[in-house]
């Protein structure tokens, strides 16, 4: 599973110097319980379980403003990508499912919020 | 100068009015927008795992497209802008990627990212150039302060966007002077707006969108430009007690004094 | 046929944990010419170099291969050896079977086989070798630095003070460098003027010491004991033997807005000014490019007012030319650009400063008098939050690689010296890591902490938003798990360090090395670090990397020992491994002269006999073996092949391919 989520995303968790300026930088702090700097070490450190049932994970905006402002070029958003793709890719893993739509829809919500949020929450 | 255009599935709707005046303006200004005739939508999220290629493929298909008529693709939506600009990377770059898309589109010859993409905006700075916009003005702007919202899509991650510094840009501030307004500098300009998060929690839009409204606000903006129609939503939607937004086509519509 | 003895090392472990050296002994000993193969534990070693010289006696050696490291490391070691031994010194070769071989492999079969092949190819050329006599050249005994810094200045009166001339060439129209703009330095804090100024006076007052200050090296010729330098002394339309240094004309100047560089430009000087009190020389200078004289021939009123009539608008640039023995490099560093930071809104608030900016606002003859005020109002700032690592040890294009060394314990001292003027602030250091490796460092870092009360915060500031006269600051605090949100008044950076922008173009005056950062490279990392690889260019403070004051003195200081050594010989001995032409084959094109980076080569007419008892006459190169110093870019150039290298003959250097591909 570790070498899943460093292959498809491509990022090399050793490239980190623990510095916390990816956490420094996020807007998600506040949702998440394990924060960027977190989960790189999570990773690298193999405790992948914890972070496929962290329900935080969700809240990462992909927002790029830990990959714009790590200084070792880690990408902490690929990480999280990676392990949220791993856990929706699992059979009854979808975060947000077509009955839940419905509900969340108003007059003027664009058509770009629902495609972005099946792509991040459901595959 | 004719153009290829990607409009996107937000434009066709909900987010129309960027599309509109934006294409009225280029009418104005000189170039021509010719849009895709069988596009589809993008996905409006980049797919970050290297190993998904079905989501990529409305992307390239757009390109080639593009490549196929030797034109420059443009787009007016951010979130389109990222997602193909990031994907054209992959395909110059990612000979994995590359190789599997070939596949599985059944190409000869795999697509390589020839075609260049652009946004809007790069097109009014590089090609038509901010003075000439300046010299269309008919209905200049003066006195008006204007805050740009940049948000995410456009500048981030700046390697790959290559669109202008991210953390310190310049283009919609030299873009609101070239109409005569005054730019508003303000640091949250560059910070998210809760994106796609809106669907599943809005209180946590809703604070962003507040810090963003605040800070722009300290800095006497009077209303806010964006090119996203996600962050347009958030903005509007979402703002405890915000300023008016509008989309910067529309604003550069009045200033051409075009309808 | 040469009587050839092959020596193979093993270099402890380096080389014989992945060379079978026993089996190279062998195998080059059934080589033809040898007649004695050994190896031995360590052939630098007393024991070794004596088993080297009873085989040569013994064996009646004529030729000596050492397979062994670089020769970069040991050929001089061996060279004296053989030649105790009654060898010309140039009959050995050394094969480099260890940064070459046994380093790089992995495998002990494939690098025993490449240490024979790298043997034999050394056999092969010794064959061909033949005794080279060195001849000498004489040393000028003066000396050059470039840079009138702290480091400059030590090496300076380092080396005046053993008696030899040296020369200063310093830039900016004062010497004294960065640290005249420092306030208090770390760890005792002594102010920086107090310990620095005296020197700058010393160096003045010197009569060995001579100091071209608003001047720049132009260019540099020669080598090492002969450096001929032209230096261009920059017009500062004053005339230094006349001004007094009175300053009435930097008060009466009506130019006011010039930004002054002395204080990184937090406030304004007049276009004609002394850059600070304490300046050396004491004497004025005319900004050019805000003189209203000098640029539309109107104002004058700098001349009306000095008494000394020292203004002279008319002054041109002046070339210097000098020779030197030795030239050492003092150009220092720079903090760099934070223009791709924007994340720190450096740009966008005046409250947010440069560490370099905060010494300024600190030091009793800066901006504010020494009372810590904010930029943006000049009110009294309450929460002063410090950034560490900005720009240092980045992997991406933003930064540099490096640390810069000396960041930690400036922000440990402006944090302290803030709680300590001013103890309702507060304070916060972000940092990566806390590096303190010097003499008392630590201890004064711990004494920031737990005397003065800083808040050392493990953790990085990841954006700082400028609203309603605050800045809003967001970072990390790694070891409380928790994002932070603090309201200041001041932020600020400690931006990385890099060398300063005239060392590159220095450098390839100097055919002295680099490395990517534009650093200078010593000739050896651990034993030789104040030596450029460039013989007689020598390396003095942190332009041969980061450094605080006392190891950039420490350096200046070793840098001159260096100088003096080489200044104390009257004669040098030469390379003999010159070039030679051919004067038959020789065709007149001159392709050689014009590549010869030293000038060695010239051009002379000359009788030669014909046939049928004739005479031609005919135009040959001549090279001056004195002045070349064995680069081999002529025998490349020569399109007839006339030009050789002594030692590296055309004829040895094929010998050696053929042995490496038979």
């Amino acid at each position: 599973m570790l070498d899943v989520i460093k292959e498809i995303s491509g990022v090399n968790p050793r490239k980190c110097m623990k510095c916390g300026k990816c956490t420094a930088a996020c807007p998600a702090f506040d949702e998440m319980e394990y924060h960027p700097h977190q989960f790189v070490d999570m990773v690298e450190t193999g405790r992948i379980d914890e972070l496929l049932n962290s329900k935080g994970m969700y809240y990462c905006l992909s927002c790029f403003a830990c990959v714009e402002r790590c200084p070792r070029s880690v990408e902490p958003a690929r990480l999280i990508e990676a392990v949220r793709t791993l856990a929706l890719r699992k059979q009854g893993g979808d975060h947000m499912t077509p009955d839940m739509v419905p509900g969340k829809l108003d007059e003027n919500l664009p058509q770009q919020a629902i495609t972005s949020a099946f792509r991040k929450y459901r595959k | 100068m004719t153009y290829s255009y990607f409009p996107g599935c937000t434009l066709k709707n909900k987010g129309r009015d960027l599309d509109v005046y934006g294409r009225a303006a280029a009418e104005k200004l000189g170039f021509a927008l010719e849009e895709l005739p069988a596009w589809q939508c993008c996905g409006a999220v980049y797919p970050m795992a290297k190993d998904e290629i079905a989501t990529r493929l409305s992307s390239v298909r757009a390109l080639m497209a593009a490549k196929e008529k030797g034109q420059d693709l443009v787009t007016l939506c951010s979130a389109c802008h990222h997602v193909i600009k990031r994907v054209n990377g992959d395909m110059q770059r990612d000979a994995a990627i590359r190789d599997k898309v070939a596949r599985y589109l059944n190409l000869d010859t795999p697509y390589a990212g020839e075609t260049k993409v652009l946004h809007y905006l790069e097109v009014l700075r590089d090609r038509v150039g901010f003075d000439q916009v300046a010299k269309a003005v008919s209905n200049p702007l003066t006195g008006k302060k204007i805050g740009a919202y940049y948000g995410c899509l456009l500048l981030r991650p700046g390697k790959e966007m290559g669109f202008d510094d991210p953390e310190n840009p310049c283009i919609l501030e030299d873009f609101i002077r070239a109409l005569g307004a005054e730019p508003v500098i303000y640091a949250l300009r560059n910070a998210c707006c809760g994106g796609y998060c809106t669907m599943e929690n809005r209180d946590f839009a809703r604070k962003q969108v507040d810090k963003i409204m605040e800070n722009a606000k300290s800095q006497e903006a009077e209303c806010l430009i964006t090119a996203c129609p996600l962050c347009m939503y958030n903005l509007r939607e979402n703002a405890t007690d915000g300023l008016p937004v509008m989309y910067f086509t529309e604003l550069l519509a009045k200033a051409l004094g075009v309808d | 046929m040469q009587r050839i003895g092959v020596f193979v090392c093993w270099c402890g472990s380096n080389i014989a944990a992945t060379v079978d050296v026993e089996k190279v002994a062998e195998a080059l000993g059934q080589e033809p010419g040898v007649v004695f193969s050994a190896n031995y534990q360590y052939m630098c070693s007393q024991a070794g170099q004596e088993l080297i010289q009873d085989a040569i006696r013994e064996h009646r050696l004529t030729g000596v291969v050492i397979c062994s490291c670089s020769p970069r490391m040991h050929e001089n070691t061996f060279r004296k050896t053989v030649e105790k031994a009654g060898l010309n010194p140039y009959m050995l070769e050394i094969a480099n079977i260890r940064e070459q071989c046994s380093w790089i492999h992995k495998d002990k079969l494939t690098a025993t086989e490449k240490a024979v092949i790298l043997g034999r190819a050394a056999i092969a050329k010794v064959q061909l070798n033949t005794p080279l006599t060195a001849g000498t050249s004489p040393v000028r005994k003066r000396a050059l630095v470039i840079g009138g810094g702290i480091a400059g200045i030590q090496t300076a009166l380092d080396i005046a003070e053993a008696g030899f001339p040296v020369d200063i060439v310093e830039k900016k129209p004062t010497i004294g460098g960065k640290m005249t703009q420092l306030d208090k330095t770390f760890p005792t804090l002594d102010c920086a003027a107090c310990i620095l100024t005296p020197k700058m006076v010393d160096a003045a007052q010197n009569e060995n010491i001579t100091i071209y200050s608003y001047s720049e090296v132009q260019s540099v010729k020669g080598f090492v004991g002969n450096f001929q330098v032209s230096i261009r002394k920059k017009a500062r339309y004053v005339d230094e033997t006349k001004c007094t240094g009175c300053g009435l004309c930097t008060e009466k100047c009506p130019q006011k807005k010039v930004p002054n560089e002395f204080n990184l430009g937090l406030d304004n000087r007049r276009a004609i000014y002394i850059p600070f009190a304490q300046a050396v020389p004491k004497v004025a200078a005319i900004d050019p490019n805000y003189c209203t004289m000098l640029k539309s021939g109107k104002c004058g009123v700098c001349s009306k007012v000095c008494t000394a009539g020292a203004i002279d608008y008319q002054q041109r640039d002046q070339i210097i030319e000098e020779t030197y023995g030795a030239i050492v490099v003092a150009t220092g560093f720079e903090p760099i650009k934070l223009d791709r930071y924007g994340e720190f809104a450096y740009f966008q608030s005046p409250d947010v400063v440069t560490s370099l900016e905060f010494e300024r606002l600190m030091n009793a003859a800066g901006p504010t008098g020494g009372t810590l005020l904010r930029p943006s109002d000049g009110k009294h700032p309450h929460t002063i939050v410090f950034v560490q690592c900005v720009g240092s040890r980045c992997d991406d294009s933003r930064g540099k690689s490096y640390c810069s060394k000396i960041c930690c314990m400036y922000t440990a001292k402006h944090a302290m010296l803030c709680r300590e003027k001013y103890p309702d602030t507060d304070v916060y250091v972000f940092y990566i890591d806390v590096r303190t490796p010097g003499k008392n460092f630590d201890e004064f870092y711990r004494r920031a902490v737990e005397e003065y009360g800083v808040h050392y915060i493990k953790g990085m500031v990841g954006k700082v938003v400028p609203q309603n006269g605050i800045l809003k600051v967001q970072a990390s605090d790694l070891i409380g798990n928790r994002q932070l949100h603090i309201d200041a008044d001041m932020v600020v950076l400690a931006a990385a360090i890099e060398p300063d922008k005239s060392a590159r173009p220095l450098a390839t005056m100097l055919t002295a090395s680099m490395d990517t950062n534009d650093f200078f490279t010593e000739a050896h990392p651990k034993l030789r670090p104040v030596e450029s690889p460039t013989a007689g260019i020598f390396l003095s403070g942190a332009c041969q990397g980061p450094k605080d004051i006392p190891e950039t003195v420490a350096q200046a200081s070793a840098a001159a020992a260096k100088v003096i050594g080489l200044l104390a010989k009257d004669h040098l001995s030469c390379n003999p491994c010159t070039a030679q032409p051919d004067e038959w084959m020789c065709n007149g094109c001159s392709s050689c002269e014009k590549v010869c980076p030293y000038g060695a080569i010239t051009y002379a007419e000359k009788d030669f006999r014909g046939p049928n008892r004739t005479t031609l006459r005919r135009r040959v190169a001549q090279v001056n073996p004195a002045v070349c110093q064995g680069c081999g870019a002529c025998t490349v150039a020569c399109p007839s092949g006339a030009m050789d290298l002594k030692g590296f003959s055309n004829k040895q250097i094929l010998a050696e391919v053929d042995a490496i591909c038979r």
